[in-house]
């Protein structure tokens, strides 16, 4: 058996193989509920309802989501180029101890108009100076940066542990390791009242279109999309390679550290060691479900959003322990990962 | 057994519209060695590819000593007795040779006493066809000759009866082609048959028993060697008599570019020793050698992407700090790489974006691509350059390997430079392809370009140079005018003889 790649995608397989995908998934995950002892039937619904079935639920979905196209984002822009940047949880962090640290010790009182964009920068930077690192050691001594970028993930997970025990430590946290609460002025803008979405959603989306845009239309996306695909090729045409690099690395960890910020800006207001759900990983799952296409992470990471917030919902209303939701969740991503691969390629005997 | 070894029944396959193979029938005999040949595009890749099971055919049947092979199933043809080496090796470069010859049939979990045995038999085999190599040197330290004997013995290995060769040749030295050729027909002595595809007549003429012609994805002509010619041969293949074209007398302009003691270090050895030479516009100024002596760094240092460690170059008149590849380009010259998939295209990338990629400034505003005016560039290029086989948005990748060549010419040429760097423009090229290139240097050539054609084809340098130097161990010698040049005084360049002869001259 082997795999051809195709030329044209007929649309209807384009249409069909996620859905199958998703109903292969839940068929399986529909035999460890039963196994649990709970409805399968409605169990399914469960999930359906959770994620979708009222205004809090799709509200919830859309929170979720928005963290998950940013770094979604991040790992796209940067596979594009191959750069290997697995460190997106690292540099959601970073992102985010930057921020809360920023909004509770420097701007104090300060207006929202004045800090709001700051933050942002802030965060930003801080997710790209960790991300620079890693390509340094590439560029100057042939590190492979799937290694550095994936174990800085724990050296800053770990340093944020330190600080939010240590010098950032709230004081009125009972004793919890968690920073002190960001400014209220520094509180993103609600997109709507009674929910926790905030403008970060917005804002992401944006970003993928720009992107999208930077990728297609500029000098710089289509040298980017060169340097990964035949660095040889590139340099003889010209491309800068150290330079297309270091500005891929740059949108990539900026864009994870504002990842982290608008999770703490948005929806926390301060920063503990169990922030993320693990976004920054499940990044890299959004962006090969969305064949690293920008506009397809948007897609990729409601799904995901979606999967997440309904597995989690229906576990809690069906009484069934969690890890059957977090496996319902990881047998989506990857039937449906499947089903992308097969969009692409088809089977020949 | 009599019957032939190798039968390919009605073979059809296409590729969207693109009738790649049309109703091919070719059998094999035990002993034989036939030669494909077509122009670029015509197939021939296609067709070996589906004897291999690495494509399906739409219709058609592929036997092999009477077993009819299921399609699309390179493991079953490995079995079968079929070895393949590709147009483009695929080995890998970190293993050593011995583990890359096991790989792919021995378990992955293969014990030592395994690894072993795999080392007997492979020294029996290099042994026994005299192919020689160290089981233990890594791959990507070996030259692409080593490399390509190591494809060899990997289909010996798997005890191929029946080896495919696609253009084996267009990579090699002289020396190591012949060495090669030595080398198949002793494998064809001892009973095993032979398919190579080539472009080069002459060593088809040289090893092949039966030439198939495919043309247009047809098989249009199956002649024995000793019924047939080049000059038939290369009429067959493009349908009409080509004539490759040859320089008439022409002036030569100023000075457009001129090396002084120029020296290129990379890696910690000298690449270049203190070269000097000097290029008129409207001449062409031959660089002859065994590859390997230097070309490839000569070839870096005027593409813009190495940088001279001594020596001074002078480009229009102005001594130039270092030359980038924006430098080169911005400036005028033109420039064909040597390897053109690693160097010359990027295949997951359009025809289109390949054509301006390394013009991204003119064909760009305030950093936006103009995509409208690269389509057209493009569009332009395959209209004048006759690329066959894609529109300026369909992927490079699905273009034969001459064409591919044809876009990088058109590239560089639709617009006349003022200096082109030509590093084996021909390489891969049908005979009909040659001669069009030939004629567009030869163009470029009377508009004023100045042209530095580094190339191994001696032929062709005879064709086309007003001038030629040769490069030996990173020296470049005097130069001799064309008109003084015969086959001996260019193999005693070649030789490096020049060199004693100073030193004759010195004492
Ligand atoms: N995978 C593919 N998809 C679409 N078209 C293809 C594919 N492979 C080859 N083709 C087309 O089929 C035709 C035959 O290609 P093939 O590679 O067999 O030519 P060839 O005779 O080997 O040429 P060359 O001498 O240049 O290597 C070409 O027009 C090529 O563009
Ligand atoms: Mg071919």
């Amino acid at each position: 058996m082997r795999f051809e790649r195709r030329e044209h995608r007929p649309a209807a397989l384009v249409v069909a193989a996620p859905m199958i995908a998703v109903a292969a998934a839940l068929a399986v995950a529909g035999v460890l509920i039963a196994l649990a002892g709970a409805p399968v039937l409605e169990a399914y619904w469960k999930i359906l309802t959770s994620a979708f079935g009222s205004r809090l639920s799709v509200t919830e979905t859309l929170t979720r989501a928005s963290p998950l196209i940013l770094t979604g984002l991040a790992a796209a822009v940067a596979f594009r180029a191959r750069l290997w940047n697995i460190g997106g949880e690292g540099q959601f962090y970073l992102g985010a101890i930057a921020v809360a640290a920023a909004s509770a010790r420097l701007f104090d009182g300060w207006s929202s108009a004045a800090q709001i964009p700051l933050l942002f920068i802030i965060g930003a930077v801080a997710g790209m100076l960790l991300l620079l690192v890693p390509l340094w050691l590439r560029l100057r001594f042939s590190v492979d940066e799937v290694v550095t970028t994936l174990l800085l993930n724990f050296v800053s997970l770990l340093f944020v542990s330190m600080l939010i025990d240590g010098v950032l430590k709230d004081p009125l946290a009972f004793g919890w390791p968690q920073s002190e609460a960001v400014d209220a002025a520094a509180r993103l803008p609600k997109l709507l009242t009674r929910s926790r979405l905030h403008i970060g959603l917005v804002m992401a989306v944006a970003i993928a279109f720009a992107i999208h845009f930077v990728q297609s239309r500029t000098v710089f996306g289509v040298r980017s999309r060169a340097a990964g695909l035949n660095p040889t090729s590139a340099v003889f045409a010209g491309v800068p390679l150290g330079r297309t690099l270091v500005i891929v690395a740059m949108i990539s960890g900026g864009l994870a550290g504002l990842a982290g910020t608008i999770e703490v800006l948005g929806v926390k207001g301060y920063v503990t060691s169990d922030l993320s759900p693990g976004y920054g990983y499940s990044g890299i799952v959004v962006a090969m479900l969305a064949n690293l296409n920008p506009l397809g992470v948007v897609l990729a990471a409601l799904f995901t959003a979606a999967m997440f917030v309904g597995a989690d919902g229906m576990s809690r209303s069906v009484g069934i322990p969690t890890y059957i939701a977090d496996v319902t969740v990881a047998l989506s991503l990857l039937s449906m990962l499947i089903a992308v691969f097969f969009t692409q390629y088809r089977i020949r005997r | 057994m009599t019957g032939p070894v190798l039968e390919l029944d009605r073979i059809s396959k296409q590729f969207g519209d693109n009738l790649a193979n049309h109703d091919i029938s070719l059998n094999l005999a035990k002993g034989e060695i036939v030669a494909l040949l077509g122009e670029n595009g015509a197939g021939k890749t296609t067709l070996m590819s589906i004897l291999f099971g690495h494509y399906m055919p739409d219709s058609g049947k592929v036997t092999v000593m009477g077993r009819e092979l299921p399609p699309g199933k390179p493991r079953a043809a490995i079995r079968a007795g079929v070895g393949m080496v590709h147009q483009h090796f695929s080995l890998a470069p970190n293993l050593t040779v011995l583990e890359n010859v096991m790989t792919g049939t021995e378990s992955l979990w293969l014990p030592a006493s395994n690894a072993a045995a795999g080392r007997k038999k492979l020294l029996e085999i290099s042994e026994r066809f005299g192919l020689k190599v160290d089981p233990d040197a890594r791959l990507g330290d070996l030259s692409v000759g080593e490399q390509q004997r190591v494809e060899i013995l990997k289909a010996l290995y798997n005890d191929a009866r029946i080896l495919v060769l696609d253009e084996p040749t267009a990579v090699l030295t002289r020396i190591e082609a012949d060495k090669l050729f030595s080398t198949l027909k002793d494998m064809a002595r001892q009973g095993l048959s032979l398919i190579f595809i080539s472009h080069k007549l002459d060593e088809v003429m040289a090893t092949a028993d039966r030439i198939v012609v495919l043309r247009g994805g047809k098989l249009v002509a199956e002649r024995k060697r000793e019924e047939t010619s080049k000059a038939e041969l290369a009429e067959l293949m493009v349908g009409r008599a080509v004539k490759r074209p040859v320089r008439d007398a022409s002036t030569p302009g100023e000075v457009v570019l001129e090396a002084i003691g120029v020296t290129v270090r990379t890696g910690g050895v000298d690449r270049l020793k203190s070269v000097d030479f000097r290029l008129r516009a409207g001449e062409v100024l031959g660089i002859i050698g065994v590859s390997g002596n230097g070309q490839a760094t000569l070839a870096q240092l005027l593409s813009g992407t190495a940088q001279r460690s001594a020596g001074s170059l002078v480009l229009f008149g102005e001594e130039t700090a270092d030359l980038t590849v924006a430098d080169a380009v911005t400036s005028g010259i033109g420039r064909i790489p040597e390897d053109r998939n690693r160097e010359g295209v990027i295949g997951e990338m359009t025809i289109w974006e390949n054509a301006i990629l390394e013009r991204l400034s003119r064909f760009s505003r305030l950093g936006l691509v103009d995509r409208k005016a690269g389509v057209a560039f493009a569009a332009r290029i395959i209209q004048a350059f006759d690329v066959r086989g894609g529109s300026p948005t369909s992927r490079v990748r699905l273009l034969s390997g001459g064409n591919m060549q044809k876009l990088i010419l058109g590239r560089n040429l639709i617009e006349p430079p003022r200096i082109l760097l030509a590093a084996q423009p021909a390489r891969g090229l049908d005979e009909g392809a040659v001669a069009a290139v030939h004629q567009r240097i030869l163009e470029a050539r009377r508009a004023g370009t100045a042209i530095l054609l580094i190339s191994e084809d001696l032929d062709e340098v005879m064709a086309l140079a007003d001038r030629i130097q040769a490069i030996v161990g990173g020296r470049l010698s005097p130069s001799l005018d064309a008109e003084d040049a015969d086959a001996r005084s260019l193999g005693l360049m070649m030789a490096g003889e020049w060199e004693e002869r100073e030193v004759v001259d010195a004492v």
